[in-house]
């Protein structure tokens, strides 16, 4: 049988996601430790964020 | 004072009235629930495509069109001009200078003559020759307004600087805060404090043409230029030739002879990193294009949802999550305006870095 | 992927790339020069005036530590001076007394040296009286010896008791 490519997209959107998320987790907590380096801690996981989000659209646009 | 605040409710009813009408085009459309549903796909998949005519919305079963015409240019045997009233919106054939012109799918093919026909293969791909397109698109016209908009604006603040003793007045109040935030917070800390003045301009232009693009894009004038991967592209091929130019020696070494590690490693690392050099303006383009387009996608499916559910429970339970989106897909304007800015930085910022520290 | 670069246009990347590299060029020209120049002008002036201000501040703290000291010196002066009149005075005084004393002292010295003078010369005029008394005694005795000898002796003798008392 054989898997449709979409799945795989879909895997990877998964994980893509579930790595946003942690990065999204582990900020939260790095700001409520240190509120006070909220600007720089945003802007770190902002780049961060996009970059995984890149690998999701590159499986998505690659279906 | 007190019309500024008046401002805010007059944004909202805008707003309002933009989804009623948009519910009004196509409550005669409400019969026949599967045809809906392909309507509203395809008027989605019309909506993010470019168009040859500034159409803004059609009535009466897609047969009337309220819009104007733009010029169309074409490279094919020597420059062709013409308006794209000829298409008329693609449902015949163009004559200009001997040669026959078809719209397809939004594009433009060459037909053999007056009633030639668009030839498909096998994959629903046109045969046709192509024409040279140089048209003055929707999108042209958009960018266009926005570079007006953006010289008119900027130009204006520059010289509120020079009539008010160095303080800005006017729209500058609001616009330097994020001039400076543009400096402060994406230019200095991604490129340093000794080479940043040379990006500034583009660092500044592109911020500033993504967010105004993108805020377009939520307009009910229904443009949207950031998703179009040429748009993209072109933004992304720029960060690439700076980067690539401005690239001092030891990011050329770091790319093709690591310092640090084995001399095996380096020899796979190099063209890692080389397609590293290259994958990066890839995801940029990719990303502000696929952004803005499943933003697009998703309001308007869920605005559609409205005239599917055709309840009152169903419809404005989708109109409060359009309204919801909407609002998020503000957010994402500015976000991806910022992402893209602060990640050209930091290639910048990569290439004109001075490893003293080895 | 081949429907996202189905969708390219090669007429939308060339308008985007001409309208874009001419809005940068354009705009750099006419308004991020000047207002990065304004913006960096006012703050560098703003700079200034801080580090004027504090200039200000820190040498208007030195004055006033200056001034501190100055009134400082000057209590310690008054003090000093104050003190030293005290000691003037009591030195004055000291001296006065001292002097006075001495002319006191001086004056009774002389007041006795001139009684005691007086009295020598009381004495001497009392003596040379004495001795003419005498004298006129003795003549008068030497005149009488020769009509009463016995007489004379006799009057010799008192007489010369009666002077001896003297």
């Amino acid at each position: 049988m054989e898997i449709p490519a979409i799945v795989g997209a879909g895997l990877v959107v998964i994980g893509a996601g579930i790595g946003i998320g942690k990065i999204g987790g582990s900020a939260m907590e790095a700001i409520a430790r240190q509120p006070e380096a909220t600007g720089k801690i945003q802007t770190a996981m902002l780049i961060a964020a996009a970059l995984i989000e890149g690998i999701g659209f590159a499986a998505l646009f690659a279906v | 004072m007190r019309k500024k605040i008046a401002f805010k409710p007059v944004t909202l009813l805008l707003l309002l009235i933009t989804f009623i009408s948009f519910a009004k085009e196509d409550v005669k459309h409400e019969e026949s629930g599967s045809d809906l549903k392909t309507e509203i796909k395809e008027y989605i998949q019309h909506h993010l495509l470019d168009s040859y005519d500034f159409n803004l919305f059609s009535y009466d079963n897609g047969e009337k069109h309220f819009g104007f015409p733009l010029p169309v240019i074409l490279w094919d045997n020597g420059l062709k001009v013409f308006s794209s009233s000829k298409f008329h919106h693609g449902e015949t054939v163009a004559e200009a200078g001997g040669s026959y012109y078809k719209l397809h799918h939004g594009k433009i093919y060459k037909v053999d003559g007056p009633n030639g026909e668009i030839i498909e293969d096998d994959h629903h791909h046109a045969t046709n020759q192509k024409p040279l397109d140089f048209s003055i698109t929707k999108n042209v016209v958009l960018i266009a307004m926005v570079f007006a908009i953006m010289f008119f604006m900027f130009s204006r603040m520059a010289k509120s600087y020079k009539k008010n003793n160095g303080m800005p007045k006017g729209t500058g109040r609001f616009l330097e805060p994020i001039v400076l935030y543009v400096r402060d917070e994406i230019a200095i800390p991604n490129i340093g404090e000794k080479k940043y003045k040379k990006y500034m301009s583009y660092l500044l232009t592109v911020f500033f043409f993504v967010w105004i693009v993108n805020l377009f894009g939520l307009t009910p004038i229904g443009m949207n230029v950031t998703n179009n991967i040429a748009v993209t592209l072109c933004l992304a091929l720029i960060t690439y030739l700076i980067t690539t130019f401005s690239g001092n020696k030891n990011y050329w070494k770091h790319i093709f002879w690591m310092p640090g590690v084995p001399v095996p490693m380096k020899i796979i690392l190099a063209p890692i990193e080389l397609l590293g050099t290259i994958i990066k303006p890839f995801a940029l383009m990719i990303r502000l294009y696929a952004n803005i387009t499943a933003g697009h996608v998703v309001l308007m499916s869920i605005i559609g949802m409205m005239f599917i559910f055709n309840n009152w429970l169903g419809s404005s339970l989708s109109f409060l999550l359009a309204f919801v989106l909407g609002i998020l897909e503000l957010l994402v304007a500015a976000l991806q305006a910022y992402i893209f800015t602060v990640l050209s930085a930091l290639y910048f910022g990569m290439a004109v870095e001075d490893h003293d520290h080895h | 992927m081949e429907e996202l670069f189905g969708g390219f246009s090669l007429g939308l990347f060339f308008w985007q790339a001409v309208l874009f590299l001419a809005l940068v060029f354009l705009l750099r020209k006419f308004a991020w020069k000047p207002i990065l120049d304004s913006v960096n002008n006012r703050e560098e002036g703003i700079k200034n005036a801080l580090e004027a201000a504090e200039n200000a501040k820190k040498e208007m703290e030195n004055l006033q530590a200056d001034n501190q000291k100055l009134l400082k010196e000057a209590r310690a002066e008054r003090e000093e001076m104050l003190k030293e009149a005290r000691d003037i005075k009591n030195k004055m005084i000291e001296d006065a007394k001292g002097e006075a004393q001495d002319q006191a002292n001086k004056m009774i010295k002389q007041a006795q040296d001139a009684i005691e003078s007086e009295k020598k010369a009381a004495m001497a005029e009392l003596k040379s009286q004495v001795a003419g008394i005498s004298l006129d005694i003795a003549e008068k005795v030497v005149r009488q010896e020769l009509s009463n000898k016995d007489k004379q002796l006799k009057l010799v003798e008192s007489m010369l008791g009666e002077a001896k008392l003297n």
